[in-house]
């Protein structure tokens, strides 16, 4: 038996069968429990511990259809239109989820029926059924009130009215039932009775396109699933090709013999059709995971998703060399984004702001699209360059010394050098119109050493400290 | 691919191949001078075709990461450029091959620190390879490393030169080249100065004498001999 707080008051949260036979019922106070059956075996409640169990069957029955979404506390609702065929008809389907869920240790109730409402309710209380469309009415209508998990004074005003089921409920007239209970109850009625429908929201977004192999005999070997990866690709590639369009991101969802569920994406910077192509990154993605893709007992299910749908140019429209080159450039960068991560790999794009520090962005080169500025020269016609070639993130403090006979010194990182000659201040006012901060402008000077090393050094208004910025060519 | 610098172009004889495989030594403390010699080699070899710019991410935090604004100042086109962060010499050279297979690219940059063991032997004549088979550049640039052998077609060891003395304009950038290894010819050493404007290398104007003639030198080039035989 399972105990949980709610306010005050311990109470007995779930029970098993045994427990249940010898008379207690869920929601009696725990002392009660206890005064009734003195040995009885308590176990605290672990609500975080159920919501992830939940969400990993959700997981597993992501293999019936992706449409589906968590019931919380124990329940899960599975949109299955236009999927059970694949299973071989709605009871064969319903019985698969239930024999599987049995064998896997849990007790399960399952129903089926148009709307999610209607189905939980008869989950609830006739466990196996399969109702047809349009014999809702019939098959809810005797049900207990409760199956349809009203709050508390609902249910209860109902009983005190003398209506027990739901069919005695949905019999009285529609106006007198919103003037006791509100529209919402109304609504709540008909879809239970598949007068009305409200579509569950799936966990995840649907993806654009799918295509999935299942296993009678699990998977394991690298060779199968590379194999099967490069069919489903074909599939999608078909699929995407029909259309004229291209996948940005794909996402292939191994389902793991005993349960376990373990996706990959992978994204391309431009929309991807091309099998091999979207089998490479897959490749170069798995190579690179830092807790590799383990098959345990192997993998029953294999299904690609491909989303972020774009339209993409035919292959044979790209004879064009600059064309062929900039998209031969651009799985580069997805094979090595693939690989190392999309922030590893970054195209360089000019911003409109004269801060040196801000001149110009590093973006992930998938997604950094074209420039909104042009790169502004600073040099004129054969002046050496105004912005080092190296910049350090945190200027590097420096300290400046001045000698009897006018030379300037710097020490920087331990050495002691000689500036031959130092040029400025270049002065950079900060963008004193925005945000309000009163900093000051920043002076900025060349400065060049015995040896021919030309930096770029600051100096703070302020404290007068002097700072490395960079480093010249 | 000629680097505009006479006196160096006639010991490459003609200019620098480019599917091959170059290696740029920073002397300890001029590294941005020799970053801006790779970027240099790196422009005339892409020739207009896009460059990747890998580093390790300590080269970064210990040098300065690449500007985009130094690399426009330099005359280089910031939109043809692609940086890649590389965590360790592992990941920079893998990405690197991978790179060197792609010809859309001109050239790739792999900037690292020290003598990681994974740049071995066998790493130098992939790259070599790769770059030979695709045509496209591969540039070697190494912080604080000691010489090793390696399949490189040149080696450099750079540091930056003065300007100019009592001038005005303080020129263009100006590096101290010491062609080590020449696979082709012979070595030499040459102050070269990078012109911004016409995007190539140039003798300075103000001195015509170069800082030693090029080949002299027995010894360094006896013991590049004594290399190419270990690397053999």
């Amino acid at each position: 038996m399972i105990a949980g707080r709610s306010g005050n008051a311990q109470l007995v949260v779930a029970l098993d069968r045994k427990a249940s036979a010898l008379g207690l019922h869920v929601g009696q106070p725990l002392a009660d429990a206890r005064a009734m059956l003195p040995m009885l075996r308590v176990v605290a409640e672990d609500a975080p511990a159920d919501a992830k169990l939940l969400e990993r069957l959700a997981d597993w029955c992501d293999r019936f259809t992706p449409f589906l979404s968590t019931d919380p506390p124990r329940g899960l609702l599975l949109d299955v239109s236009g999927a059970s065929h694949l299973f071989g008809g709605e009871k064969a389907l319903l019985d698969r989820i239930r024999g599987e869920l049995r064998r896997q240790g849990f007790a399960v109730r399952g129903a089926m029926a148009s709307t999610a409402l209607a189905a939980r309710a008869l989950a609830r209380h006739r466990d196996g059924c399969v109702v047809a469309s349009g014999e809702e009415s019939k098959a809810i209508a005797p049900l207990p009130i409760e199956a349809l998990d009203l709050d508390e004074p609902t249910t209860h005003a109902f009983r005190r009215a003398g209506l027990k089921t739901i069919g005695q409920a949905a019999g009285r007239k529609r106006a007198e039932l919103t003037a006791r209970f509100g529209a919402r109850l109304v609504y709540t009625i008909d879809t239970a009775l598949a007068r009305a429908d409200r579509p569950i929201s799936p966990r995840r977004p649907l993806p654009d396109y799918r295509a999935e192999r299942n296993f009678a005999e699990p998977v394991a070997t690298e060779d199968v699933i590379r194999e099967t990866l490069l069919a489903l690709a074909g599939a999608l590639s078909e699929l995407l090709e029909k259309r004229g369009e291209g996948a940005r991101r794909l996402e292939a969802v191994f389902f793991r013999a005993d349960g376990i569920v373990r996706r990959i994406a992978v994204e391309a910077g431009a929309p991807l059709r091309e099998p091999a192509a979207m089998v490479r990154l897959f490749k170069e993605k798995l190579s690179a995971l830092a807790d590799p893709l383990d098959p345990g007992f192997g993998f029953d299910l294999i299904r690609l998703c491909a989303d972020r749908i774009g339209r993409a140019e035919a292959l044979a429209q790209q004879f064009d060399s600059d064309a062929a080159r900039e998209r031969e450039l651009g799985f580069l960068v997805d094979r090595l984004a693939a690989r190392f991560g999309k922030d590893c790999i970054l195209a360089l794009r000019p911003r409109d702001t004269h801060i040196p520090e801000h001149a110009y962005a590093l973006l992930p080169a998938q997604h950094a699209g074209a420039a909104e500025h042009s790169w502004k020269k600073l040099r004129g016609k054969g002046e050496a360059p105004r912005r080092p070639l190296r910049s350090f993130s945190r200027a590097e403090p420096l300290s400046l010394l001045r000698s009897v006979d006018g030379q300037y010194r710097i020490r920087w990182r331990n050495t002691q050098r000689l500036l031959t000659r130092i040029e400025g201040p270049e002065r950079i006012a900060l963008d004193w119109w925005r945000s309000g901060n009163s900093t000051p402008a920043r002076d900025y000077y060349r400065a060049e050493d015995e040896d021919g090393r030309r930096l770029w050094l600051t100096r703070d208004p302020l404290s007068g400290q002097w700072a490395v910025q960079g480093v010249f060519a | 691919m000629p680097l505009g610098h006479a006196a160096a172009d006639a010991c490459l004889g003609g200019g620098l191949k480019r599917a091959a495989l170059h290696e740029v030594f920073a002397q300890p403390g001029h590294e941005t001078a020799a970053a801006g010699f790779a970027a240099g080699l790196a422009a005339r070899l892409a020739a207009g075709k896009n460059l990747l710019w890998i580093r390790q991410d300590y080269c970064a935090l210990e040098f300065g990461e690449l500007a985009a604004t130094g690399l426009l100042e330099l005359g280089l086109d910031p939109a043809r450029v692609l940086l890649m962060r590389a965590a360790q010499a592992e990941d920079a050279l893998r990405a690197a091959l991978e790179a060197l297979r792609c010809r859309a690219l001109g050239a790739v940059v792999i900037e690292l620190s020290g003598n990681p063991k994974c740049l071995d032997l066998t790493a130098s004549r992939r790259l070599t390879l790769a770059a030979e088979e695709n045509g496209v550049a591969a540039l070697l640039l190494r912080f604080t490393a000691r010489i090793e052998p390696g399949s490189a077609q040149t080696r450099w060891r750079v540091r930056a030169a003065p300007s100019p003395a009592q001038e005005e304009n303080w020129g263009q950038p100006r590096v101290e080249a010491e062609l080590t290894r020449n696979r082709q010819g012979a070595t030499g050493n040459w102050v070269m100065e990078w012109s911004c404007d016409d995007g190539c290398f140039r003798e300075p104007a103000d001195r015509g004498a170069v800082v030693s003639a090029a080949g002299d030198g027995p010894p360094p080039a006896a013991l590049e001999k004594d290399r190419r035989s270990v690397a053999a």
